[in-house]
């Protein structure tokens, strides 16, 4: 059975890097626990798409980014929101519909966005921004911000023509435009291998685009990989495409639980067992000495407590008032 | 009569097609073992094989260019697509291509595809996955497009779909799956252009499609307390749309509400309002009224959701004021 990409030394990062990429794992890892108790609870309406499993390649990349650059998002776009600086109190405000949410209770798990944090939204339609993040990077080129926009979607967008409709351009055009393949393997409950043709890195190589192929569950090994396509882009050296390798470990969404029509249990516990990047990160942290097993203890605590206070603080918090069903539609 | 759902009927339908007539498949995402998301196909799969039942890349406008090719060729294809809203990126291929290549042909080609779609909100699916973007459809001529409310019409509309020669688009409410209802044995079809009476009445008509059928029997029963008998007109097809059963039902009621959970503005209420206008106006005691979906993208929050889609009581409301009871 293949786990991802290996054979690829694992490059180092710092003390602090390495701290903080465990942190903001966690915080996600957390983040998406609360979200499936809530969900399965009959608390959170709606659907909502886990992403435990893959927090290594929101991690990875984001800490790789400024606060000013940009990133579009998916269905499953909590832990890219989390990772680009959202705070966990007004996300799961969001997503129990209230009026403290992101999107004051309209948007939902689907469509959180936050223009502070660079974030331009996450996206109910599959492939649907891709063109989104070539036309910010077109604008941070207009503009000369140096900004850079990394657009997230699943190996199941490979199969939209937007996306090499919105490539194309951002090759022709040098925009700083990154897109990374989160490669969990299914779309749903199709294994991609069904319905994706050829090697897809022969894709963006094909429109001269500058691409990658790392193991999506080391959270270093991305960060590696996202440091010089994000300081190529910001040069104005166009384009890369990053395609993560990782796993799903729970269901397409948390209502999908018998998982038996589509993958093993047995890959799914090999995966979980020996490829869950959070551990895989402590491991390593403890094994450089960077930390010891009370230190990352710590660390856990912390971050539990700030999602425990999110929960409460959404629980708590009032819906939205009837009259907002008619504003914003028009800016 | 034998009982089944919504979803069955769908199911049924769908195999005795395919049984029926070897031309017959369905292309979709998820559609073969898994059965869709909402499993409405489950079971096809084991039944017709993959070759019959073929699960899809996520290629909305790729699968319904690759149904029109097979359509114009001789095959009998069945699109899934798992939301109404992914319409959007199918329609250059059934606006542009399979709309009008019988017409741009001078009559020498025809595109006999079926493009299954779901539509409404109510399940807290937000602004990407909740629309009824049936107008979009019915505004391109050289489509046909169904709007079922019971397992019968289900099953019926649905084999004849798949008979038509013409490329035909079929919304399917995602909240009506596990409705129950009668259907009637052996090879039930429902013609296209027949509106159905759901309900007599005598005091006011009120024109209701899919799901909205029985937000408008629900309303009936709240005026029923009042006193006021109201009559329900499915029209089932939108295009081809039954004037004339809509027209005899306001001409003898004497007035008209039309409720549909597509955006209000510039929506299928607006068309069928000004179908009664021409062909009822002599005989109208009040204006013709209609209710759609708010003109807002649907929200997520659960409090905001219900406020855009018309309810019964809204319908009622509306028909007690249009009889002088307001
Ligand atoms: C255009 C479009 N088609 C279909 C869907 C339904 N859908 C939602 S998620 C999904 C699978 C996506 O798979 P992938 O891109 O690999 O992302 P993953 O869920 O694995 O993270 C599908 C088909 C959709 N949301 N948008």
């Amino acid at each position: 059975m293949e786990l991802g990409v290996h054979g690829r030394p694992s490059p180092g990062v710092t003390r602090d890097q390495g701290l903080e990429m465990y942190r903001q794992m966690l915080r996600i890892r957390l983040f998406e626990e609360q979200v499936n108790e809530l969900y399965t609870g009959g608390k959170m309406p709606g659907l909502a798409h886990l992403y435990i499993g893959e927090e290594a390649v929101a991690v990875g990349i984001c800490q790789a980014l400024r606060r000013d650059d940009y990133i579009t998002s998916t269905h499953r776009g909590h832990g890219h929101c989390l990772a680009k600086g959202a705070a966990p109190d007004r996300m799961f405000a969001e997503l129990l519909g209230k009026a403290a949410g992101y999107c004051r209770g309209k948007g939902g798990s689907m469509h959180i966005a936050d223009p502070e944090t660079g974030n331009l939204g996450a996206n109910a339609i599959v492939g649907g921004s891709t063109g989104i993040a070539a036309g910010a990077a077109l604008s941070a080129k207009m503009r000369a911000t140096d900004q850079v926009a990394v657009c997230f979607f699943g190996d199941g967008a490979l199969n939209q023509g937007l996306l090499y409709e919105a490539m194309n351009m951002a090759s022709l055009w040098k925009l700083p435009v990154i897109y990374v393949c989160e490669h969990n393997r299914f779309g749903e409950y199709t294994a991609a291998s069904e319905v994706t043709a050829g090697d897809p890195k022969a894709r963006p190589a094909a429109w001269g685009v500058s691409t990658e192929e790392v193991d999506g569950q080391d959270v270093r090994a991305v960060h590696a990989a996202a440091l010089p396509a994000v300081e190529r882009a910001r040069r104005g050296e166009g384009p890369a495409f990053l395609i993560c390798h990782t796993y799903r470990f729970r269901g397409h969404h948390v209502g999908d639980i018998n998982r038996a029509s589509y993958r093993a249990a047995e890959e799914e516990q090999a995966w979980t067992h020996d490829r869950d990047p959070v551990r895989l990160l402590g491991l390593w942290l403890i094994q450089q000495r960077m930390a010891d097993a009370a230190a990352l203890e710590r660390i856990e605590d912390g971050a539990r407590t700030e999602i425990e206070a999110g929960v409460a603080f959404a629980l708590q918090a009032p819906y939205p008032d009837p009259s907002e069903v008619t504003e914003d539609v028009y800016a | 009569m034998r009982e089944v759902t919504f979803g069955q009927a769908i199911r049924e339908a769908l195999a005795e097609e395919m049984r029926r007539d070897p031309r017959v498949f369905i292309v979709g995402e998820d559609v073969a073992e898994a059965g869709t998301v909402f499993k409405v196909l489950s079971g096809l799969v084991d039944e017709f094989g993959r070759e019959r039942v073929i699960d899809s890349p996520i290629s909305e406008a790729g699968i319904t260019g690759i149904g029109v090719g097979a359509a114009m060729t001789g095959m009998r294809p069945v699109i899934d697509i798992m939301f109404g809203d992914f319409l959007t990126l199918a329609m250059d291929q059934i606006a542009n291509q399979a709309a009008k290549v019988h017409y741009m042909s001078g009559g020498k080609l025809r595109a006999p595809l079926v493009v299954r779609t779901t539509m409404g909100a109510t399940r807290r699916s937000a602004a990407q996955h909740s629309q009824s973007l049936y107008a979009w459809v019915a505004h391109v001529p050289g489509l046909k497009v169904a709007l079922p409310s019971t397992p019968a019409d289900a099953k019926g509309l649905l084999k004849t779909a798949i008979r038509d020669d013409n490329p035909v688009v079929f919304f399917e409410d995602k909240m009506m799956y596990s409705l129950r209802g009668p259907v009637p044995d052996g090879d039930h079809t429902v013609p296209f252009g027949v509106a159905d009476i759901k309900r007599p009445g005598t005091d006011v008509t009120i024109v209701a499609t899919s799901s909205m059928v029985h937000t408008a029997l629900q309303a009936a029963r709240l005026l029923e307390e009042d006193g006021i008998s109201a009559e329900i007109v499915d029209p089932r097809t939108l295009l081809p749309l039954d004037g004339e059963t809509i027209i005899a039902s306001v001409r003898k009621t004497g007035r008209a509400i039309v409720v549909d959970e597509g955006y209000q503005q510039y929506g299928v209420t607006a068309e069928i309002a000004s179908l009664i206008a021409d062909g009822a106006f002599d005989y109208l005691d009040a204006p013709v009224k209609r209710l759609g979906a708010m003109n807002v993208p649907v929200p997520f929050s659960p409090v905001l959701e219900d406020l855009t889609v018309p309810t019964p009581e809204a319908v009622a409301a509306l028909a007690k004021a249009l009889c002088g009871q307001g």
